[in-house]
């Protein structure tokens, strides 16, 4: 009798546990509206379930190791998109399905990482640079190496992000290398410079940077342009520029696994987000860019003033070079970034 | 003297979690300033349906994972200890606790994967059961170091069955061994996250809570996840409350 | 016979889900990462080579000091803890035991935010010290190596409790007692009797807090302010960010080999100490 409980229950758990959904989607958290799901099935039919990662790199890691076994469509950074393409991952999309494509802006169609978009379509992008207090700081910074190498009253308020790409390219960028650098003796250099740099800093910060420049304990970001947003909104005296050595371009990508048994419903959701009134969204409510040119028409001119970076336009953005999966350097790339954190 | 000391230790404990609590109430969505008092959160908090759904699916990963490890992990422990053991049922005993968190995810998911093995809470529960096992077992294993093995031969001796000794003689003994290693194994459970991610199935019906909790890191942890800290830890309070009341204070040490 | 079986299913499931998945992914750290971050099966030892540098070395000291002090602070803490729960009246044992697990049902992220506002330049400690005049201005606690240890003294405190709780109470409490009555100070009680009783509970006390700390990756990161790289972090590093399984899965079967040779040594410790 126990016995038979027993496997009822687990019967039970086996089943709720892998209630399976017509499309599954893997995204950040608060990056599209709360009730996309149910939106997309009142319009297009399509049943889809929203699951969520915390990074690009773990869900990468999932995805590998499971050679992306019940997802459908992945929301993913643009280096890890062209990673996953490159280990075969990724199905082509078929622009016929997704009449939206129109919406986008004719530069983010011809991203160098994916001409024409044939594996990935852009959700969102922007660039990197220096976000910081205009009230904390004797004078507004326009370089890297104001970031790198601050002035004495600035030492132990200053951070810089933690990723390793990002990490590394403030290193490269002050030096006037590529983001893609990979001959190991300029890397030495980019190493030599992040370390003496590591002695005037607060931390290192993906997530909490924002806050720290609100309450004034750091007066300077290394940042992402659009989690800048966050902090002005909170405190106008907080701004952004890009440094004159220039920057990366940044795209957050979505692309569709090639195991999909969903591809229909992958597209029309690619489709639905395309949508001007969820690109809307976007701007308005993660205070990010789009390449959806019809949606940034609609909403930037009401933004444009209290958040000057929105309004970099599509040609500025495309004209920065995007981060690139370095193949093989990307041992050179973790070991660098050991060497400067562990010192 | 000693309700000093334990109540210094308790307020050790305790303070971040007045922090927390009170920073649920925060108006402004960050940490670090305050902005006014606010309930809102709380109401963002209750209509959240996918919050209750991933609790839900943790507190069922803990319930599972613990009620397995807890039985395997003391018969490992009972029979490590009971004779003497060989080095290579310590080490595997071991070793689930000193692997790293991401070596024990990758390894479990390409090998679930190798073997077309469907992921969900299921999958999630047996990776769970590997590590909790390692604990309570290493737990209960304390309470056998001065234990009487006479005790045991004098029940065999006896007339005592194998279920009946350890039912009413080794059982006992070891209680306060297998409820604080089961105790801990859902607290190791129930706040875990990496091999949880790695180990579930794709969509909302096999997300943890610390999962959802994770992925939000992204675009900030807002005061609605303090709300939800505060909501299980007096809910949880709450129970034993109840509970106490209801035993009456019944309970076998 | 009776041990066997009862070792079989806990041996068979670690073994299944563990030993043989473990082994698989170790044996990567035999070939090379893939352009990519596939794998290139050639057999090679370079992994292992690269393993010995220096930096790695050092990430391992840096992991290792830290968990030990957290470690060794949570036992010299957890002990005094534990005894008094054991003393305490029967009824309220495990009350007890449970609400010092309480706080851990909180999520983890959530408390290390915690720690974060209670430690930074205005936070409650910083304002605390200078209210009753002990400095003039906030010191940095956070973002130090004082920092990472003591979020993860925090976490893991209950850890020793529990398991110091467990070799200690009532069956043995009547051996204290004997010991008590029969007179002699409180420090011989301790060191003669309290200890010995309780060693096998703190050694395992202590190793759950050492291993715990030392895989560690998000204590370091945002209560270290990433800047003290752990051996935790490294590996993650490799398997996520770098997509270097081969190199990932050599560093960690280094990391178990040299955790599975101290526990050698507490067993060496423990079988010594047998009453």
């Amino acid at each position: 009798m126990r016995k038979l409980n027993i496997i009822a229950v687990s019967f039970m758990l086996f089943v709720w546990g892998t209630a399976k959904a017509e499309l599954v989607v893997s995204n950040w958290d608060g990056y599209s509206p709360a009730d996309i799901m149910e939106t997309f099935e009142a319009t297009t039919g399509f049943k889809g379930e929203m699951s969520f990662h915390a990074t690009n790199e773990e869900i990468m890691g999932k995805v590998v190791a499971s050679k992306g076994a019940g997802y459908d469509v992945l929301f993913v950074s643009s280096p890890f998109a062209e990673a996953l393409n490159e280990l075969g991952l990724l199905a082509t999309i078929n622009h016929s399905k997704i009449p939206n494509m129109k919406n986008l802006d004719s530069w983010s169609m011809n991203l160098d990482f994916d001409l024409g978009n044939q594996f990935q379509v852009p959700y969102a992008w922007g660039t990197t640079g220096i976000c910081y207090r205009s009230d904390l700081v004797s004078e507004a910074p326009t370089s890297w190496n104001h970031l790198l190498n601050p002035p004495l009253d600035l030492h132990g308020k200053v951070t810089m992000l933690s990723t390793d790409r990002w990490l590394l390219s403030a290193g490269m960028l002050s030096l006037g290398f590529s983001v893609n650098e990979t001959d190991p003796a300029k890397l030495g250099m980019v190493k030599d410079v992040l370390i003496s740099a590591k002695q005037n800093l607060l931390s290192y910060d993906d997530t909490t940077f924002y806050s720290k420049l609100v309450s004034g304990e750091a007066a300077m970001a290394h940042a992402w342009d659009g989690w800048c947003n966050y902090a002005t909104w909170e405190n106008p005296d907080v701004k952004f520029v890009v440094p004159s050595e220039g920057s990366d371009l940044w795209v957050d990508t979505m692309v569709i696994l090639r195991g999909s048994e969903n591809m229909d419903a992958a597209h029309a959701f690619i489709n639905y987000i395309l949508d001007e009134n969820i690109g809307a969204w976007t701007i308005e409510n993660i205070l990010y860019k789009t390449p959806n040119k019809v949606a940034m028409e609609k909403t930037i001119p009401g933004l444009v003033d209290s958040f000057p970076n929105m309004g970099y336009s599509a040609q500025y953005l495309s004209s920065m070079e995007t981060l690139k999966d370095v193949g093989d350097a990307t041992k050179l790339y973790a070991t660098t970034v050991a060497d400067i954190l562990a010192d | 003297m000693k309700k000093i000391y334990l109540s210094l230790i308790f307020c050790f404990l305790y303070i971040p979690i007045l922090t927390l609590i009170t920073l649920s109430f925060n108006k402004s969505g960050l940490p670090t300033s305050w902005g006014g008092f606010s309930i809102s959160w709380y109401f963002d908090l209750f209509d959240n349906q996918k919050i209750f759904k991933a609790l839900l699916n943790t507190i069922i990963v803990a319930f599972f994972s613990t009620a397995i490890a807890g039985l395997l992990g003391t018969l490992l422990a009972m029979g490590m200890e009971l004779k003497k053991s060989n080095k290579y049922v310590e080490a595997t005993a071991f070793i689930p606790m000193i692997i790293p968190d991401i070596v024990m995810a990758i390894s479990l998911l390409s090998f679930f994967t190798l073997l077309q093995f469907t992921l969900g809470l299921h999958s999630i529960i047996i990776s769970h059961v590997v590590f909790n096992t390692a604990f309570v077992c290493a737990v209960v294993r304390t309470r056998f170091k001065y234990f009487d093995h006479n005790v045991i031969e004098a029940s065999y001796d006896l007339g005592g069955k194998h279920v009946i000794t350890f039912i009413k003689i080794t059982l006992p003994i070891i209680l306060p061994g297998v409820i604080a290693g089961s105790l801990l194994a859902f607290t190791l459970s129930f706040d875990e996250f990496i091999i949880a991610f790695f180990t579930s199935g794709a969509g909302s019906s096999s997300t943890t809570l610390p999962m959802l909790i994770y992925s939000m890191i992204r675009f900030g942890v807002t005061p609605e996840i303090n709300a939800l800290s505060t909501f299980i830890i007096l809910f949880s309070f709450i129970i034993v409350f109840i509970s106490q009341r209801a035993v009456k204070g019944k309970l076998l040490i | 016979m009776l041990k066997n079986r009862l070792i079989l299913p806990g041996l068979i499931w670690i073994s299944l889900f563990l030993l043989i998945p473990c082994v698989i992914v170790f044996t990567y750290s035999f070939f090379e990462r893939g352009v990519y971050g596939g794998i290139e099966y050639s057999f090679n030892l370079d992994n292992y080579a690269r393993s010995f540098k220096w930096t790695y070395f050092k990430i391992l000291l840096t992991s290792g000091q830290i968990a030990f002090l957290a470690a060794f602070i949570s036992v010299v803490i957890g002990f005094p803890a534990a005894y008094c729960i054991t003393k305490a009246n029967p009824k309220y044992q495990i009350l007890l035991l449970f609400f010092m697990m309480l706080p851990f049902w909180s999520n983890y992220l959530i408390r290390t935010y915690s720690w974060m506002v209670l430690l930074n330049n205005q936070g409650l400690i910083n304002n605390l010290l200078i209210y009753i005049g002990l400095i003039d201005e906030p010191i940095r606690l956070l973002y130090t190596k004082f920092s990472v240890v003591v979020g993860l003294i925090y976490n893991y405190l209950p850890f020793v409790i529990l398991s110091i709780f467990a070799s200690l109470s009532s069956m043995n409490k009547e051996i204290i007692e004997a010991s008590e009555d029969l007179g002699g100070s409180f420090f011989d009680n301790l060191f003669r009797v309290i200890i010995p009783l309780s060693l096998p509970g703190i050694l395992a006390g202590f190793i759950f807090v050492f291993v715990l700390s030392i895989g560690n990756f998000i204590t370091p990161d945002l209560l270290g302010g990433g800047k003290f790289l752990m051996i935790g972090n490294l590996i993650y590093d490799q398997f996520l960010s770098a997509r270097d399984w081969p190199f990932g899965a050599s560093l960690s079967l280094i990391l178990v080999t040299i955790m599975l040779s101290l526990l050698f040594i507490q067993s060496l410790i423990l079988t010594r100490k047998k009453l």
